[in-house]
């Protein structure tokens, strides 16, 4: 009970911090960006190449961050910015492209069978390990602490700072935002990199706790989180993050819960349970009654 | 000379369909196959277009009736005495009714229809990103239980022994059937409706509009389609696994809908044809390829990735596609009669 409890808190917080990701660029930009889990899957590439060449561990974790935030960087400069004004399904086809650029390279580059990532083994190792109860793993620790600090960093920033004033404001009404001032691509960028740092650190993250990367690596989650955020409601940071948070705490309790012979079906599990929470409430699970439909003109 | 133009928006995808049948055709049979593929991208892409294109509301759960309509009309048609072989786990009736080609493909086209009624049943109230995501949840729930349940196909394995009876004949066919459905289709009553609140969904509303039941017909139309689509597929193949039938194919057809121009039925033939013809020729291209004298040469692997970079480009230079999402018309130079003549 314990266990199935922590992995839920674990997955979940892996799951927010890319809601988080995904839901910054969705506030400023509109943009669904579905290559997300290719920046993850890259910066994940990064670390095992240079771990394999024996890097020192700080060395392979600030290769993998600078990796992440120029390829998000390079995607904003070459694809969405020419395509601001572009209707929805054509964004968000664009990001299909990319995606499938960018897994098509990590195929040809490191094969189908992938490489090992060895970066800080002992993360892996159990913090406290009582046998009868529960195994709680460092990396445990560092995922659900990782969720807390950008939850709470995020939300200073947006409600403390004038870039967050900015960047609620493009969020809320991109155009009238950048008639009273602000500056767009200031504001753009800044989430831009930021959803490159999350990204880098779920890589960081889910390379501890599966070290094989190959090139689907978190294409699954990120499909999941997909999910998650537009049924937690894509219109506000905060229930993004939220749908995020309970779509990976879903995930893993139906993982732990079900029939051994049923397991294999968690992922109709989950997605019935979408089905039926989008069609009690379309606008979001979290959204607040007040709340317009996602659809815009 | 309004409908003229309507014709002819008819008449240019069936010419540009007989065109590629009749390349195919002069091709050595060992590239008689991408023509074939081309020919099935059109049917699955127009099945698409016939719910996004006038609907205006994307959706990923196509692929979820082609990949019905692909594993029964497999199932269907392999050998009985066979079956028991190579699928031991069938439910029985499934194992032992076989039924030949024609049959196959249209069982395949009535339960894509079915499923996709049911499923929008409840689905079609939703719009925007979220009939995205529940389109999306269906296609994961139908690829999750073809990829496991093994008293209706091969699990995770491969559904073997299916005759390849999509020729090039039956593939145009199918091509020609497609297109002229969608056209009626979208001429109809029904389908101008549809348009109406692709336009402005409140304003429909108001004048006495069902946006469900509207959605509803295109999605089931379409559901028709796709299956059938996914017969042609299967028989061309020869094998399935669930995963053919998922991620991938969905973004490729999403993708050539989109590049042709998600608007019209022209962007919807012409996108398949494009990109179907550039993946084939890159494909190709891996082992060297010779255009107008020169040799084309691609590393192995790098296909997907140029495909990838032009996909990107074409819709950086073209967002609303090739063709804008604008019908075929009669030239500006061609005689018409005044306005308002009888």
């Amino acid at each position: 009970m314990l266990q199935t409890a922590l992995n839920a808190l674990a997955l979940g917080s892996v799951y927010a911090l890319m809601a988080v990701g995904i839901g910054l660029v969705f506030g400023v930009m509109r943009l669904v960006n579905f290559a997300y889990g290719q920046l993850i899957m890259a910066g994940a590439f990064s670390l095992a190449v240079t771990s394999e060449h024996g890097w020192p561990d700080w060395a392979s974790l600030l290769t993998c961050f600078a990796v992440v935030i120029a390829l998000s960087l390079l995607m904003e400069v070459a694809v969405f910015r020419p395509l601001r004004n572009a209707p929805p399904a054509t964004m968000l086809v664009a990001t299909f492209a990319i995606a499938f650029l960018l897994q098509a390279i990590a195929l040809m580059k490191f094969g189908s069978l992938g490489k090992v990532a060895t970066i800080f083994p002992g993360l892996f190792d159990p913090v406290a390990d009582s046998g009868r109860f529960a195994t709680v793993r460092w990396v445990t620790v560092v995922a659900i602490a990782c969720g807390v600090f950008a939850v709470v960093g995020l939300t200073v920033m947006l409600e403390r700072t004038s870039v967050g004033l900015h960047m609620r404001a493009a969020a809320a009404d991109f155009r009238t935002a950048r008639l009273l001032g602000v500056n767009a691509n200031r504001v753009i960028t800044l989430a831009v990199v930021l959803s490159g740092v999350l990204a880098a650190a779920v890589s960081v993250i889910l390379v501890i706790q599966t070290p094989l990367v190959v090139p689907s690596f978190a294409l699954r989650d990120t499909i999941i989180v997909l999910v998650g955020v537009v049924v937690g409601g894509l219109d506000r940071l905060w229930t993004a993050t939220l749908g995020g948070f309970s779509i990976g705490v879903a995930t893993s309790i139906f993982t732990d819960k079900l029939p051994t012979d049923a397991t294999v079906y968690v992922d109709s599990f989950v997605f019935l349970a979408v089905i039926a929470v989008l069609l009690l409430r379309p606008n979001g699970l979290f959204a607040p009654a007040s709340a317009r439909p996602v659809e815009r003109a | 000379m309004n409908f003229a133009n309507r014709l002819v928006g008819l008449v240019v995808p069936l010419l540009l369909v007989l065109a590629v049948t009749g390349l195919g055709s002069l091709a050595s049979s060992s590239n008689e196959i991408y023509f074939l593929t081309a020919l099935v991208d059109v049917v699955i892409v127009v099945g698409l277009y016939v719910f996004v294109g006038n609907s205006g509301v994307l959706s990923f759960g196509q692929m979820s009736f082609v990949a019905v309509g692909a594993f029964a009309a497999g199932l269907l048609t392999i050998p009985p005495g066979v079956k028991r072989n190579i699928l031991p786990d069938l439910f029985p009736f499934l194992e032992r009714h076989s039924t030949g080609n024609l049959v196959s493909l249209l069982l395949a086209a009535a339960l894509g229809a079915v499923f996709a009624l049911l499923v929008g049943l409840p689905l079609m109230r939703l719009s925007g990103l979220a009939a995205g995501i529940a389109t999306f949840a269906v296609l994961g729930i139908t690829h999750n239980v073809l990829l496991y349940y093994e008293k209706i196909g091969p699990g995770p394995g491969t559904m073997t022994s299916i005759p390849e009876t999509t020729g090039l004949v039956q593939a145009m066919w199918g091509a020609l059937v497609a297109i002229v459905v969608a056209w009626l289709y979208q001429l109809s009553r029904q389908g101008r409706l549809l348009r109406a609140t692709r336009e402005d969904a409140a304003v429909a509303q108001a004048v006495g509009v069902s946006v469900h039941r509207q959605r509803l017909w295109a999605f089931g139309l379409s559901g028709a389609i796709c299956g059938f689509g996914g017969g042609l597929l299967v028989h061309q193949l020869g094998t399935i696994t669930a995963e053919q039938v998922y991620l991938e194919l969905t973004f490729l057809t999403l993708a050539m809908l989109v590049v042709g121009g998600t608007n019209s039925l022209l962007g919807a033939v012409v996108g398949a044809l494009l990109v179907s013809g550039l993946d084939s020729f890159l494909v190709n291209a891996e082992t060297g390829v010779h255009v107008l004298g020169l040799t084309v040469d691609v590393p192995t692997g790098a296909s997907t990735v140029v495909l990838g970079a032009l996909m990107a480009l074409i819709l950086v230079l073209r967002p609303s596609g090739i063709t804008g999402g604008r019908e075929a018309r009669l030239p500006r130079w061609w005689p018409r009669r005044a306005e308002g003549a009888p």
